[in-house]
């Protein structure tokens, strides 16, 4: 065997390699070994990316926060005097306590509730109890300066009402980092100011990479999501594109409702029939009663952004999900749906009864959750093996004019291995010095 | 403080609990809407949605159609974690009447059993109830389950 061979199975990460240039398949130790996710906060979460924390309109008044993670870093993002939005790790710079203990919240400081320091909502040190001492005695240093002792802060950009943070050092802009593509298909959906309809949340027992493999394979939609597929709110005959950011880690994916027919669908689904099933009837059709809020006729667009942010447009339904991961074997997924805020009550009214159909209980969604359960409890005892993702065929990671292709799952791994420095080394590159145990 | 029904009913209240929960919990989903009036509201919204006044809800069936169509959907369309249901429902608490209409509160839990006879706690949460008396049966005209668990474990297939 050449060392080439065994690069994944690698136990020095430095000198770990990704099997091959195609990205087509992926070893399973990714999915729970402790030390690559340690690496994965580091790099991937702290490092050179833009990762999603909030609606601005989640925030309507100066002061208002929300604490999120990034990662597993803990951070709190808040709405300034100005209207701009700030974004602080939350933990104290004094003895590392959580400062912000809500979830949500309006405040002009915060005070960490251990020694009272206090921060204003930009994470500016603006108070410290007995700095001077207590009757002459005690205090800090006379060297001690508040303004050394913020909040670590984040960089904070929004576009279109959806906020983001970096906790790198110096960050491009995040329209750099987002690019045309997801620039074009945010523009599309989110036209107007935006109205939070509330939150779903649900904790998966699997590696939050699965989940971005899931959500972004089109490939399983029209199979997996049999409601879907029946009921034509996705089908893998319906037109649709695949398109992949150049950094390979940002997708869309999105199918045109009312595309192909009967005809087309009997034939591309007589060997998966349990799947179409043309004599099941909704009892209550309300349910799937579409009032398109755009002309284009895209009835399911998931538009996904490394490393942690989802947004969807399924029919009437808007929200963004935020993946935040729970360890090596286990994520956290945060709903926000909203709508816009001139809808008039018959459309807010759409909106929410479709609800029905997406998050941990949705008609086409519930599967999703145990589908990548079944990997992470199959993977578990697997140091060696890796996955097989070359349907749509191997070659540039590039923008398809249909849906039956894993081409964005293969770009999520292409960025995912070259932030984590483990794409695979050039031909004749030579292999790093093995570290020291 | 009196109770604004007699015992009887009082009795009555609490066997549809109790057959209710049982009803999902021996998985005979079909019984499930027959809990209900036709024009029934069945809403499962997590807590924090509830509290800051959201109307977001994770399950929403409006009639007892939408109520069918989960039952369909769960047989037929939607694959979901293999597991078997136990309810857990609180004494009823009567919090009025209003002719043949009365307003009830319970708490409830709902335990979740995998294949392996592992047990976890599932849901936790109250319910605001209304229960209209009929001759024959007492149905529930609206179910609102506020759930504290709404860092939902996997996923929420099953009805609550």
């Amino acid at each position: 065997m050449q060392d080439s061979d065994y690069i994944f199975r690698e136990h020095d990460l430095d000198r770990f390699r990704w099997p091959d240039a195609d990205y087509a398949h992926t070893p399973y130790r990714v999915f729970k070994d402790s030390a690559i996710y340690e690496r994965e906060m580091e790099k991937v979460f702290r490092g050179p990316t833009w990762g999603y924390l909030a609606l601005e309109a989640e925030l309507p008044e100066a002061g208002s926060f929300k604490s999120v993670m990034l990662g597993n870093t803990p951070v709190v993002v808040s709405r300034e005097e100005d209207g701009s939005f700030s974004a602080f790790v939350n933990r104290c710079a004094h003895r590392g306590a959580t400062v912000v203990r809500e979830e949500f919240g309006k405040a002009d400081t915060h005070a960490c509730i251990y020694h009272q320091w206090c921060y204003s909502s930009a994470g500016d040190l603006v108070g410290v109890p007995y700095r001077r001492g207590v009757s002459g005695k005690g205090g800090y240093p006379k060297d001690f300066k508040p303004a050394q002792h913020g909040l670590r802060k984040l960089h904070v950009e929004s576009y279109k009402g959806l906020i983001f943070g970096s906790l790198q050092n110096e960050p491009g802009t995040l329209m750099a980092y987002l690019g045309p593509h997801i620039k074009e298909h945010l523009d599309r959906i989110l036209v107007k100011p935006l109205k939070v309809l509330g939150y779903h949340r649900q904790r998966i027992s699997a590696n939050w990479k699965l989940y971005f493999e899931n959500i972004k394979d089109p490939y399983h939609a029209g199979l997996l999501h049999m409601f879907a597929a029946t009921f034509g709110t996705y089908r893998s005959t319906q037109e649709g594109y695949t398109l992949v950011s150049d950094g390979g880690g940002h997708s869309i994916v999105y199918s045109v409702m009312g595309t192909d027919d009967h005809d087309s669908v009997s034939e591309h689904y007589k060997d998966v029939k349990d799947k179409y099933q043309t004599d099941f009837q909704l009892n209550d059709g309300t349910l799937l009663q579409w009032t398109p809020d755009f002309d284009d006729g895209i009835g399911n667009l998931i538009i996904s952004v490394f490393p942690n942010l989802v947004v969807q447009q399924i029919l009437n339904t808007l929200a963004t999900r935020q993946v935040r991961p729970l360890g090596p074997d286990g994520m956290e997924l945060v709903w926000t749906f909203f709508g816009f805020e001139d809808d008039d009550d018959t459309l807010t009214d759409d909106r929410l009864r479709q609800l029905n159909l997406v998050g941990p209980a949705g008609y086409i969604s519930m599967e999703d959750g145990e589908a990548i359960r079944l990997v992470q409890q199959a993977i578990q005892g697997e140091t060696d093996a890796t996955s097989f993702i070359q349907m749509g065929g191997l070659g540039p990671i590039v923008d398809a004019d249909h849906v039956v292709t894993e081409v964005c799952t293969r770009g999520f791994w292409k960025q995912y291995a070259q932030t984590m420095e483990f794409a695979p080394r050039e031909e004749g590159a030579p292999v790093p010095e093995k570290a020291h145990d | 403080m009196t109770s604004p029904i007699d015992g009887d009913l009082y009795q009555r209240v609490q066997d549809l609990y109790q057959n209710y929960g049982h009803a999902i919990d021996v998985d005979d989903l079909e019984a499930w809407p027959e809990f209900f009036t036709a024009d029934a509201r069945y809403c499962v919204i997590p807590r924090e949605n509830h509290d800051r006044g959201l109307p977001a809800a994770l399950i929403d069936c409006r009639g007892r159609p939408m109520l069918l169509d989960r039952v369909v959907a769960l047989r037929t369309a939607n694959i979901y974690n293999i597991h078997f249901d136990r309810h857990l429902v609180s004494p009823a608490v009567i919090t009025g009447r209003d002719g043949d209409v009365l307003e009830s509160r319970v708490n409830f839990t709902v335990m979740q059993t995998d294949q392996s006879g592992v047990t976890r706690l599932f849901a936790a949460g109250v319910s605001y109830d209304r229960i209209r008396v009929e001759e024959q049966r007492l149905r529930f005209l609206d179910r609102r389950l506020v759930l504290d668990t709404y860092g939902v474990p996997e996923l929420l297939a099953t009805p609550l």
